[in-house]
């Protein structure tokens, strides 16, 4: 019983953080057909701002009395910090590769090349100062009242509102470089996020130890997952979006907004992608290939969920979490010690972590033998789905 | 079949003799290190052809290419070490007693034989590329998905290789240089001469390989299914079939590649298998000009020069010039610039910066001097 408990948690902590960084992945992807391969960038952006808050907290004088609740603030900044730079990536770049999936993973792969080495060149002060100038000059115009931009004058007051911000970005930079000195300087090397101390330890249940991070973190996936639920079942903007995911031209013949629902959904997107770099940041050191790590495997849970539902991204997580923990740990002789000598072999030898990927992706790839669309495959009478 | 002037033939001919020249003399006016260097990027351009094919003319985009490249470089490696570990304990390769392994692991035993690995170093990509192929063509996975499935047993190799220390000698990887050939150090000068001529003979060989395919009606289907798979399937082909070829074909490429890549870069590792670097081999050949041969040759060796310049100069900006470049070739030139050349590019710029006049027609509604439409 145990055993099994104990097997189950692991497997649904590994699940929980395949499963955030999914979600956003596979709502872009449902929506656009877009494989953004700056996912993981953008997550790695969110492990960043989790440490730039954290040491925010610590430097500040009058937010130190705060500083146990760093993780729960750090959760909305890294959301707003990933969502900015997703909005600046789809308006500069996706905008304009729509209906060219392939075309996009490149391009997507080039920006993540890009944010890598700028992580590493840049210092994160300055970083910062410039996703909070992006910040509002994107959000200014949808403040400001719509005759206020039109015309000449309108070009005056997005000048203004652009140059304002640079200048505020400047100036935060400035400011957290000399508040904080270890964000002053560029540096290649991995950052640690240290755990406020109620997160350290673990709870003990039925005799086993559970760490209070990966609690936290199947806390924050599952209350991401409720929300987005609500958001896309119950909200106008949700129904706009999943109208557009199902028929995209349909929907522009209804009267749909396909570029505002374009906007909102990988702005939210890659905000989860943020929320999901804040989880990540709390199992290990944050460096600028964090984001390679887990890439893939989102992937992975992608094509095995299905495009444009959450149900099978749920589950595809899950189910590799748990696969991976089964082969991964060898739980499976643990269970069966007695196990037929060839098989107690070949089930040693898949028992690593790396090994355990191998077979869950022969898994997976007869899995799509069955069913060539995942889990949850979209009904259709097109050619091509 | 097209009718080609004397006059061409004569400028064709003159070309070849150029080229063929310039390989023969490379050697003498360039330095060992840069001659090393050109020789790497001339395999690397063998691989770009393979991608060239399956992306750029069958509209396939395979970020697993790596695979195969690796997989060509390990069948060679695996023959120098034995070739040259008579010395070591029990014979066989020297990392082998850091694990305490003394018995070789079966699958080595046939690398012994030179003619079996001459075989093998395309013949084994090739079969797992035709099979791995067939797998996900058959269900009619395409697109994206298979971009991605490719990436994933890109990931899933790697992880294989990386991890088993015993078998293949993990992360380390296997070095050649040291190891002997012909009585030869493969590292020496004099090796590395002939590997060089190897290569660029073989790229040669390889680009009039690719244009027999691709020439033929085999090619037009091919570009078929590039551009609407349905109707090609209604037509009564089996995409099926076609893709696993050419996926194949493209496998063996790749292991031609990687084994002569490895000779003269003295090491394969599972390096190799990393994601960024068979993205990168994407890249060579969208710069250069996806459908076009000459462009992928021309798109590998000229970006990993560049690389290499750059990263002498400016080790963190490399990076920063990539990143530039995939977003640049894109969404501003997506028939990279030999298909930009091609459709007249460079008129358009001299137009755009004045130099050239505007032409204030439809170019396809001008007429020539015996009044008939140019095309």
């Amino acid at each position: 019983m145990q055993l099994i408990l104990e097997s189950l948690f692991n497997g649904v902590a590994i699940g929980s953080v395949l499963l955030i960084a999914a979600l956003g992945l596979a709502i872009v992807f449902g929506l656009m057909g877009v494989i953004n391969l700056a996912h993981g960038e953008l997550m790695m952006l969110g492990a960043y701002s989790t440490y730039i808050t954290q040491l925010i907290f610590k430097q500040v004088s009058f937010l130190n009395p705060f500083y146990d609740s760093y993780v729960i603030v750090s959760i909305g900044i890294a959301f707003l910090v990933s969502g900015t730079v997703g909005i600046l990536l789809e308006r500069t770049v996706i905008r304009r590769l729509y209906g060219s999936p392939l075309e996009t993973l490149l391009a997507t792969w080039g920006v993540s090349l890009i944010l890598q080495q700028f992580v590493r060149s840049v210092p994160l002060a300055y970083g910062s100062g410039l996703v909070i100038a992006i910040f509002i000059s994107l959000f200014t115009p949808l403040i400001l009242s719509d005759e206020l931009l039109h015309g000449a004058k309108g070009k005056l007051i997005r000048a203004c509102t652009w140059g304002v911000s640079a200048l505020i970005g400047v100036g935060t930079g400035g400011v957290l470089s000399s508040l904080v000195s270890k964000l002053s300087r560029a540096s290649a090397r991995n950052v640690d996020v240290t755990a406020p101390s109620w997160m350290r330890g673990g709870i003990d249940f039925l005799g086993s130890t559970y760490p209070k991070t990966r609690l936290l973190i199947i806390l924050i996936t599952l209350i991401s997952v409720l929300v987005v639920i609500f958001f896309l079942d119950k909200t106008a903007w949700g129904l706009r979006i999943r109208a557009v995911t199902q028929n995209r031209p349909m929907s522009e013949c209804l009267g749909i907004s396909t570029e505002k629902v374009d906007i909102i959904t990988f702005g939210i997107g890659s905000g989860l992608a943020g929320v999901a770099g804040v989880a990540v940041s709390l199992l290990g050191s944050v460096g600028p290939n964090v984001g390679v790590n887990y890439i893939v495997g989102c992937f992975m849970v992608v094509v095995l969920g299905g495009v444009g539902n959450l149900l099978g991204t749920i589950l595809a997580s899950l189910s590799i979490g748990l696969m991976t923990d089964l082969i991964g740990a060898g739980r499976l002789l643990t269970i069966w010690p007695d196990m037929p000598s060839p098989l107690a072999s070949t089930v040693d030898f898949f028992a690593t972590t790396s090994m355990a990927r191998v077979m869950i992706f022969a898994l997976i790839v007869l899995f799509l033998q069955f069913s060539p669309t995942g889990m949850f495959p979209q009904k259709g009478r097109m050619v091509e789905s | 079949m097209k009718i080609i002037s004397t006059k061409k033939r004569w400028i064709n001919l003159f070309i070849w003799i150029v080229i063929i020249a310039l390989i023969i003399a490379a050697p003498i006016f360039l330095p060992v290190f840069r001659l090393n260097l050109l020789g790497r990027y001339l395999s690397l351009a063998i691989v770009a052809l393979g991608v060239d094919l399956i992306w750029g003319f069958t509209g396939m985009l395979s970020l697993g290419q790596g695979i195969f490249f690796a997989l060509g470089g390990y069948c060679s490696a695996m023959f120098l070490q034995l070739n040259s570990s008579q010395a070591f304990p029990h014979g066989i390769p020297e990392f082998f007693g850091l694990y305490g392994v003394e018995k070789l692991p079966f699958f080595w035993e046939p690398f012994r034989n030179s003619i079996f690995t001459l075989i093998s170093i395309w013949l084994l990509p090739a079969s797992i590329a035709g099979l791995l192929g067939y797998l996900v063509f058959r269900n009619r996975i395409k697109g994206v998905y298979f971009s991605i499935l490719t990436q994933a047993a890109l990931l899933v190799f790697f992880n294989f290789f990386n991890g088993q220390q015993k078998l293949i000698n993990g992360t380390n990887g296997l070095k050649t240089d040291v190891t002997q050939l012909f009585g030869q150090m493969v590292g020496s000068e004099i090796m590395q001469r002939w590997f060089f001529w190897i290569t660029a003979t073989l790229v040669i060989f390889a680009w009039f390989f690719a244009r027999w395919i691709v020439r033929d009606r085999f090619g037009d289907v091919l570009i078929g299914i590039r551009d609407d798979e349905s109707r090609v399937r209604f037509t009564g082909y089996n995409p099926v079939v076609f893709k696993t070829i050419i996926f194949s074909i493209a496998g063996g490429l790749a292991g031609i590649s990687g084994a002569l890549y490895t000779v003269q870069s003295g090491i394969v590792s599972p390096q190799f298998m990393t994601v960024p670097f068979s993205i990168e081999m994407v890249i060579w050949v969208a710069v250069g000009g996806r459908g076009t041969l000459l462009g992928a040759i021309l798109g590998a060796v000229f970006i990993n020069y560049a690389k290499s310049l750059v990263s002498e100069a400016l080790p963190a900006s490399w990076m920063f010039i990539q990143g530039g470049l995939f977003i640049l070739v894109v969404t501003a030139l997506p028939e990279g610039v030999l298909g930009w050349v091609r459709r007249g590019g460079l008129k358009e710029l001299l137009c755009l910066i004045g130099i050239n006049k505007k032409l204030e027609t439809y170019p396809s509604l001008e007429v020539n001097e015996q009044g008939e439409v140019k095309s």
